[in-house]
């Protein structure tokens, strides 16, 4: 799960100091515009990106991808380098495949909860164990094995390769300089856009899914650890100095251990990402739970897709808890328990072996898939359409696209090009500084370039439309919340599991509510991206200064204006960094959107994957990251001071 | 669970480290999740569609209980299986539905994958529109007739134009270029998967509204929603040849299995069985609308299937 905490260092700008200097910017920009538009608009027409501006990488692209299958085989390249990385992965998925099966259904379900006993209490090992039974129960042991196998795997790799980057950029403050924007920027693209690369080099299957689930996981591990060894109380490391030591032994017996808290968060986070990267890869054929989501999907089938995202549910949470309990808690106390647990697991897998009960027994599987179906079926005859006086779900799409999608999109797309670099440019130097700015305009002319200005709109107009969406209902769920304790308590378990589900799951029922096209995609995006914003905004308010609060009630303020008045302007960096994360979010989820209808990019991206025609995947990937840092850069605070999480 | 893992990555990938002092082919690994425990294990691909799900259930089960394979499938989209198979990655495909320069590269020059024979089955793509608007307005199945109708076929995401609802961006279509070369008055609207376009088509079927969409057969849905095809420009040899000139209707296709040529010489009764695998659209049909409409799982549905025609699967195995 996301952990974030949104601390708003309350700011007292003067409300007309912050008024001047955004004028003084506005001014600025008009000025640039009014000596570099008539240049732009004399040289190449308004309206669409220009022509001239565009560089067709479809050739070279396709030329790439042909010669490298036709060489897959021969060239050196691929024989003493990738083929080993390639191999290398093989091979320890298969071994660590080979161990769980070995282990048993027993074997594995005792050790999952004795680790968890050892680490986090008797409670989260009920829970453990719970999860696994009931990964057994839905028929989901193998497909559940095997996607563990794949997360254990490229779990270990992102844990290393993101510890060396940390370890490297918190010693060294050049690395830092150089590492920083480019995890940064890697944490806020869609996942999506990970795949292709990756797939153009290793092809279709296994070795590509976790080299692409590396490359998502592994940024948070690298600045957590730099973070942590940076974070080190400076009078712990002067004392330690005092001792003579060297600056080995510094690091190994301070700065490290000093950083376990971060070491302990990054790993947590690394796990979560690698879970929703492993589902997702699902497209390029990782196997596994996420491989038998897609295919329920591919029959419409909600009930059994749901059958496979529940145990991808579970293991998230079950993760997230015990990796969480690790950082929070005491050092493991005696090793002494862990023999203990140990022999205890191995034992259990013996008893399994003995027995011959490696396999999940057949007879206890639960069918859940038909009652689900049945419910979904009732949904959709009910509430699809012509529903008296408040209309069926529908037209409410009909609605939704006829008067808010569409014309947004041609409202942007009708925008001359220039005018929509400036609206941007001044977007984003409002919000964050000329830096933030520069690199937004720069991304958004990169997408011009590449020749995709107008799907890339479209996606724009989704996204925008689905965030304004968001953000209403989500300041307001959040203010209410806020506000009251038995909602936030009650709405705690909806957020959690909602943030962990596998944003696959969310496509079908949209569909079978708003049907095909542009409106479904938004709807699951916004289901997405809402409890990120929920809880950012509840914690923003919650965490305003109390004395203010009670100054201003005592000044005789009602709550109404208590709120509008004191706790929303206080909390403005909180709602930014909501505002920020839901953005982010969004564009992950209509870019999934492909998958239902929702066209432009997203499409583009599916088509890429499906018919092998990678030039155009890899276009609209770029454009994809172009367009996630643009709007990353646009909303991004002047400080961000924390990170999305899973 | 960590520590004993770790020591088995850290083992095995050091040995392989050692070992590996040539070169080492990345087009010849098999999927990690093959053959594990010293079982056979036979990996096949399933598309996306119903139909082939009902081919590889069939399949399945039959090399599950009979041959005592284990059966892994990976879903895969049409071309990047045909790649996967290549690799080796998957040992067979049982449906294609005609990929000609896949087939050349891989065929006939890279030799890696070996025909395996018709399916029995024969496709064709079209267009179709709801039976029960053809009976009201007959003549909306011939193209020509089609912009009569564009405004009744209008939705929110196709505007002012028609909607031709078309599906996953992975099957073989030439809308765009025909919806251009004929002048028709529709959009393209992609679906974006299959499941999707089934789930508006029955939407729109619930209502009895008109509507125009890319379909092809054999497919389950025909029995739930009968559908007619619109008639388009006949189809000749080679009018589909350039891309954005086509004119003409989509051909009939047999669809063809194919194996890994390693899988197919070494791969045993499991290879052989595959070879042999054959059946007829209605055989298709009936294990397809088991899957999607009734709701059985692919096994179940196999399972019921194999009860009932012992003397078309006893063939398969001989």
């Amino acid at each position: 799960m996301a952990t974030i905490t949104a601390s708003s260092a309350p700011r007292a700008l003067p409300g007309s100091l912050l008024r001047h200097r955004a004028v003084h910017k506005l001014l600025l920009l008009a000025l640039a515009a009014a000596v570099l538009v008539p240049l732009a608009n004399a040289r190449w027409a308004s309206g669409s990106w220009p022509d001239a501006l565009t560089v067709d990488f479809s050739e070279p692209l396709a030329k790439a991808s042909d010669w490298i299958i036709d060489n897959r085989d021969s060239h050196p390249l691929f024989l003493y380098f990738f083929g080993y990385v390639s191999n290398a992965v093989v091979i320890s998925v298969h071994a660590v495949y080979l161990v769980l099966l070995g282990a048993g259904w027993a074997g594995v379900t005792a050790l999952g909860a004795l680790v968890a006993w050892r680490v986090a209490g008797v409670r989260l090992a009920l829970g453990t164990g719970a999860a696994f039974l009931t990964c057994g129960l839905l028929g989901m042991w193998v497909p559940t094995m095997q996607t563990l196998a794949l997360m254990v795997v490229a779990v270990l790799a992102s844990v290393v390769v993101g510890a060396l980057l940390g370890l490297g950029a918190g010693l060294s403050d050049r690395l830092d300089r150089a590492l920083r924007p480019v995890l940064d920027t890697m944490q806020v693209l869609p996942a999506y856009a990970y795949l292709l690369p990756v797939v153009l080099v290793f092809g279709m299957g296994v070795p590509a899914a976790v080299l692409a689930t590396v490359v998502y996981a592994a940024p948070p591990m690298a600045r957590l650890t730099s973070l942590g060894l940076r974070g080190a109380d400076k009078e712990v490391l002067e004392a330690v100095e005092s001792l003579g030591s060297t600056a080995r032994q510094r690091l190994l017996t301070a700065r490290i251990p000093l950083a376990r808290k971060e070491l302990l968060l990054g790993l947590n986070q690394t796990i979560m990402m690698a879970l929703s990267m492993a589902v997702i890869a699902s497209v390029i054929g990782a196997g596994g739970l996420g491989d038998r989501v897609y295919q329920a999907l591919a029959s419409v089938d909600v009930g059994a897709a749901l059958a496979a995202g529940i145990p991808i549910v579970l293991l998230a949470v079950v993760l997230d808890r015990v990796t969480g309990a690790a950082g929070d808690g005491t050092e493991g106390s005696g090793r002494a328990g862990w023999a203990y647990a140990l022999v205890a697991a191995v034992a259990v897998a013996a008893a399994g072996r003995l027995m011959g009960r490696l396999d999940w027994p057949d007879v206890w599987i639960v069918n859940i898939a038909e009652p689900v179906n049945r419910a979904v079926g009732w949904m959709t005859d009910h509430l699809y359409s012509g529903v008296p006086v408040v209309g069926g779900t529908a037209d409410w799409a009909a609605h939704f696209t006829t008067w808010v999608l569409n014309p947004v999109r041609d409202g942007l797309q009708w925008l001359p090009w220039w005018s929509v670099l400036l609206l941007i440019a001044a977007l984003a130097w409002l919000i964050g500084t000329w830096r933030t700015a520069l690199t937004a305009v720069l991304a958004m002319a990169a997408i011009g370039v590449l020749g995709v200005w107008g799907p890339s709109l479209d996606t724009l107009s989704q996204v925008l439309a689905a965030v304004a969406v968001t953000v209403v209902i989500g300041f307001a769920t959040g203010i209410a919340a806020a506000r009251s304790d038995r909602v936030e308590r009650a709405l705690r378990p909806v957020l959690d599991v909602f943030q962990t589900m596998p944003q696959f799951v969310y496509l079908i029922p949209v569909v079978a509510l708003f049907g095909v096209g542009r409106a479904p995609a938004v709807a699951a995006a916004v289901v997405y991206a809402l409890p990120a914003v929920v809880r950012i905004t509840t914690q923003g308010l919650r965490q305003v200064d109390p004395a203010a609060l009670e100054s201003s009630s005592s000044l005789g303020a009602t709550s109404w204006q208590q709120l509008r008045q004191v706790q929303l302007p206080l909390a403005r960096p909180a709602l930014l960094l909501a505002l920020n994360q839901g953005v982010v979010l969004v564009l992950a989820v209509v870019i999934i959107g492909g998958l239902v209808g929702g066209g432009a990019l997203g499409y583009d991206a599916v088509f890429g994957l499906a018919q092998g025609d990678l030039a155009t995947g890899l276009v609209a990937g770029a454009a994809i990251v172009c367009l996630g840092l643009m709007l990353d850069r646009v909303t991004q605070p002047t400080e961000r001071r924390t990170k999305k999480g899973a | 669970m960590r520590l004993r893992t770790t020591a088995v990555v850290a083992g095995v990938s050091s040995l392989a480290l050692l070992t590996g002092c040539g070169a080492a082919d990345m087009t010849k690994q098999a999927s990690p999740f093959a053959n594990a425990q010293g079982a056979k294990t036979v990996t096949l691909s399933v598309q996306s569609w119903v139909g082939a799900q009902a081919n590889v259930a069939v399949a399945q089960y039959l090399l599950d209980h009979k041959l005592g394979y284990r059966v892994d499938t990976v879903q895969v989209d049409e071309v990047p299986a045909w790649d996967a198979l290549s690799q080796g990655r998957v040992d067979a495909i049982l449906e294609d539905w005609g990929h000609p320069e896949q087939e050349q590269r891989y065929v006939q020059d890279k030799k890696t994958i070996t025909p395996g024979g018709d399916l029995g089955v024969t496709g064709h793509i079209g267009w179709y529109v709801p039976t029960y608007f053809a009976k009201q307005h007959p003549d909306v199945t011939n193209w020509k007739n089609l912009n009569k109708y564009a405004s009744q076929m209008r939705t929110a995401e196709s505007g002012s134009k028609g909607q031709l609802m078309d599906g996953s961006p992975s099957y073989v279509t030439n809308d765009k270029a025909l919806v251009n070369n004929l002048n028709l008055d529709y959009q393209v609207v992609f679906a974006g998967s299959e499941a999707a376009q089934i789930t508006q088509i029955r939407q729109f079927a619930k209502e009895k509204k008109p509507f125009l969409t890319y379909w092809y057969s054999p497919q389950w849905l025909f029995e739930k929603v009968p559908m007619t095809e619109v008639k388009l420009p006949a189809y000749k040899e080679g009018c589909d040849a350039d891309a954005a000139k086509v004119a003409c209707a989509y051909p009939h296709t047999p669809l063809q299995k194919y194996l890994n040529t390693d899988f197919a010489q070494s791969g045993g009764k499991a290879a052989a069985f595959l070879k042999k695998f054959k059946w007829t659209t209605a055989d298709q049909n009936e294990v397809s609308l088991m899957i999607a409409d009734q709701k059985l799982s692919p096994e179940q549905a196999a399972k019921k299937w194999v009860d009932s025609h012992e003397s078309t699967w006893k063939a398969w195995l001989s």
